[in-house]
């Protein structure tokens, strides 16, 4: 299936880059999207490793890792906010 | 309750005459101006630079100045939050909240600011002379953040 994956911040830095168009075998939860993403190996193991305080949104809504992800839709990974 | 994203400046003054003027039942203004300041964690900041997520944050705002609409009586708020560039001194973010009396105003404002410090996606990036770094959330936010669901908690 199809998901549009964004990064930000310190996040989009370290992996040089925005987000992606990703096709991928279909992957239940949050959680199961960052094990294929950390499968890739290098910066992607460490950066988005399980320790890393990392927040994610499934369609702009704060998510967890439980958070199912369906065909389209649209998945940021971030650090803790700091706005404000 | 209009929520604004801009890299231009605010007038303050001119923004909260705006909110009163467009109600006479508002008794109370209350607002918060956070600034950016020259200094964090013992280096001197030069400038700062403030990402995004286009789409989400205005999402975020909204439905945070509708979870307070809820849990206060409040007639009108306003929260304009800038992005890009900015510079030791510059105004960073105004919430202001009108009512018709000081308590819920006060209270109501002092949640929004918590509320966007911990669930609204803007990420602060500061220039030192030591070299530039994305800035780290505090778990003081998170505590502040959550006392607003502990007093939920005792109430309920």
């Amino acid at each position: 299936m199809k998901v549009k994956i964004l990064y930000f911040a310190g996040l989009r830095e370290q992996l040089g880059s925005p987000g992606e168009d990703l096709e991928v075998a279909p992957v239940a939860t949050v959680a199961s999207l960052r094990t294929v993403l950390m499968g890739r190996g290098g910066v992607w193991q460490t950066a988005l490793a399980q320790g890393r305080a990392l927040r994610v949104a499934v369609n702009q809504e704060m998510a967890q890792p439980t958070t199912p992800i369906k065909p389209g839709d649209e998945v940021a990974f971030f650090p803790p906010v700091t706005g404000g | 309750m209009p929520v604004r994203i801009q890299v231009q400046d605010f007038d303050a003054g001119a923004e909260i005459a705006a909110l009163r003027a467009r109600n006479p039942k508002v008794g109370a203004v209350a607002s918060f101006i956070g600034v950016c300041r020259d200094a964090n964690d013992g280096d001197v900041v030069r400038n700062m630079t403030l990402e995004h997520y286009p789409g989400m944050t205005e999402k975020a705002l909204e439905q945070i100045v509708a979870e307070a609409a809820s849990r206060w009586d409040v007639i009108d708020v306003l929260v304009v939050h800038r992005v890009g560039e900015l510079r030791p001194t510059d105004q960073i973010v105004l919430v202001a909240v009108a009512g018709a009396h000081r308590g819920e105003a006060f209270a109501a404002c002092e949640f929004i600011m918590d509320y966007l410090k911990t669930r609204a996606p803007f990420w602060k990036k500061e220039e030192t002379p030591r070299g530039s770094r994305w800035v780290e959330a505090r778990e003081s936010d998170d505590t502040a953040a959550g006392r607003w669901e502990k007093r939920n908690a005792d109430a309920a």
